[in-house]
């Protein structure tokens, strides 16, 4: 693996994460996240029309006239969306009711159609298809984390419903962490809850990178006493 | 003609922030204390659970923040907030439920947006929007007020409540709380009672004092000759109570009138719930108030449109705090489109 791939990781999964610094998508973000499960459902629903579009878009790029790119570029990710709305509605029947509109949604989902633009319609097919999944990745970590901890908090459960997601051996899955006489804390689950949530985990990657770059100079400030001078 | 000359140099009036925060603290008091003497000791434990949290939570951000920390302690704005709070939670909440909307309001609504000064939203009114959500049963656990009770719950039965969730034997929680007047009219109205029958009704009968419910009235009262008193002293702006009051009485009188027997009476909204508080505590933060004249009528106005229209139309039994949170959003605008014209000002059209 190159470094040109290593950046496409990176890139996907923190530098450049879909929802918490280019913050596309939100609508389904802040929508659908009221428990893990569903923000799982509609995680790998976009992960895998972030992979298949930008592979898609890529493998075409030579042959797309830049005047008509972007209406192609949406017929593409909309024959992706309906072919997995259908898969849903076939095999995740439940889920599927649940996360209702927002499916079809996807495609209005800027975070797709901005790989397609800004990467997949310039880059080889193998990086364009890793940089779908890491961006898709990025999102749909963002997504399980916020979901979860709106779940734990508003009702004070995790993994509840997950038979929706892996049949009905999943039915024990739920775990209630915080005792059954939780009152539940039912703004985390409204949609303030995922405004606040949102922000939080925002504030919280941007105070971890503000510490890592102090360390790193106060790890590289004295080695390079030289240059720390000539720079003052 | 003769003018007054004043030279410089020219004597400063010393108002402070924390000189105008006590101010208002002071004319709290009246009707803080009827709020105790109505509905007991519960009233006393929030407050000094607000307090305590309001103060540490305010303290420990502004350690992360490594901003001062005394000087924000001691302007007495977190305990106004706190006392705000307090007053507008139901007695026998669970102190859990204290310290959450505590928090958010200190935390969120006040620190996260800068503190003292930046706060967009009115502190307290955030934390109790918060709790409202979010606990919509526990916000219902009003005692009835003393006149219709003998005397008040033991210390021992209300601590017992509000700390351990435990009710004294033989009685279940919903027999030591009762629904404020408010609520009453507004669930029996739902149910096609007219206000009438509910004022006569043997369980709320004796919840109604002479006009807006037992206790309700005094408390009010004290609020508003406390607010009166702060007009006087200038320290609030009389524009935003009057505006406020002013359009509460012209609506709810319009549907008394119309239909009275669906429509409380105007006397019952101004004396009832949180109207007097908001009035002349709430409304009129001067943080998160419209500053200008002009805003500040269209600010008041706003508040009472949407009180009337949430305690009569809407989901919960006294609409004050989303109504002002609500219009704290519409400050800055509101702020931009009436600033006063500068003096000599051409019109730039």
């Amino acid at each position: 693996m190159n470094t040109e791939q290593q950046t496409i990781i990176k890139n996907g999964l923190w530098t450049n994460n879909v929802a918490l610094v280019q913050l596309l998508g939100l609508c389904p973000l802040l929508a659908v996240t009221s428990t893990f499960i569903n923000g799982l459902g509609l995680g790998i629903a976009t992960l895998i029309t972030l992979v298949l579009s930008n592979t898609f878009v890529s493998i075409i790029r030579h042959w797309t006239r830049p005047e008509v790119r972007i209406p192609i570029f949406i017929l593409i990710i909309a024959s992706i969306v309906t072919a997995i709305e259908l898969a849903m509605n076939a095999w995740f029947y439940e889920l599927f009711l649940i996360l209702g509109i927002f499916i079809p949604l996807i495609v209005t989902n800027c975070s797709i159609l901005a790989r397609a633009e800004s990467f997949a319609s310039r880059n080889p097919v193998f990086d364009s298809a890793l940089d779908g999944f890491m961006m898709g990745m990025g999102f749909l970590l963002v997504l399980v984390l916020l979901g979860g901890l709106r779940e734990i908090i508003g009702h004070g459960t995790l993994f509840s419903n997950a038979h929706l997601m892996f049949g009905p051996a999943a039915n024990d899955f739920e775990l209630s962490l915080l005792g059954d006489d939780y009152p539940g804390f039912l703004i985390a689950i409204l949609p303030p809850g995922a405004f606040i949530g949102l922000g939080l985990l925002i504030a919280g990657k941007n105070s971890i990178e503000r510490y890592r770059s102090k360390k790193v100079v106060l790890v590289s400030a004295p080695s390079k006493p030289a240059e720390a001078s000539a720079a003052s | 003609m003769l003018f007054r000359k004043a030279h410089s140099p020219f004597v400063n009036a010393q108002t402070h922030v924390h000189s105008i925060m006590y101010q208002v603290l002071a004319a709290l008091i009246p009707g803080a204390l009827a709020s105790i003497y109505f509905f007991g000791w519960g009233v006393l434990f929030n407050l000094i659970i607000a307090a305590g949290v309001c103060l540490l939570s305010e303290a420990a951000v502004l350690k992360l923040r490594s901003r001062p920390i005394e000087p924000a302690l001691k302007d007495g704005s977190t305990l106004i907030t706190a006392c705000l709070l307090a007053l507008a939670l139901p007695p026998l909440v669970p102190w859990w439920l204290t310290v959450i909307a505590s928090i958010f309001a200190i935390v969120v609504a006040k620190q996260l947006y800068g503190g003292l000064g930046f706060n967009l939203f009115n502190p307290a009114m955030v934390g109790y929007v918060v709790v409202m959500v979010s606990f919509p049963r526990e916000m219902t656990y009003w005692t009835a007020p003393l006149g219709v009770m003998d005397q008040w719950h033991s210390f021992g039965d209300v601590f017992n409540v509000i700390f351990r969730g435990t009710v004294p034997a033989q009685v279940s929680i919903d027999s030591i709380t009762m629904a404020t007047p408010m609520d009453a009219i507004k669930t029996q109205v739902a149910l096609e009672q007219g206000i009438s029958s509910t004022r006569q009704s043997p369980v709320y009968g004796p919840l109604f004092g002479v006009i807006a419910g037992k206790g309700w009235e005094w408390i009010n009262l004290l609020f508003l000759a406390g607010g009166l008193w702060l007009i006087k002293l200038k320290t609030i702006d009389w524009r935003i109570p009057v505006s406020f009051l002013l359009t509460l009485l012209l609506i709810s009188n319009f549907f008394a009138v119309s239909d009275y027997a669906t429509y409380p009476s105007a006397l019952f909204h101004l004396l009832s719930g949180g109207t007097m508080l908001c009035a002349f505590f709430i409304a009129t933060d001067p943080i998160s108030a419209s500053t200008t004249p002009r805003g500040r009528w269209i600010y008041g106005a706003g508040i009472g449109v949407l009180t009337y229209s949430i305690r009569t139309w809407g989901g919960y039994p006294d609409g004050i705090a989303f109504a002002v949170v609500f219009m704290n959003i519409t400050v800055p605008l509101l702020d931009y489109y009436t600033r006063p014209k500068t003096y000599g000002d051409l019109e730039v059209d």
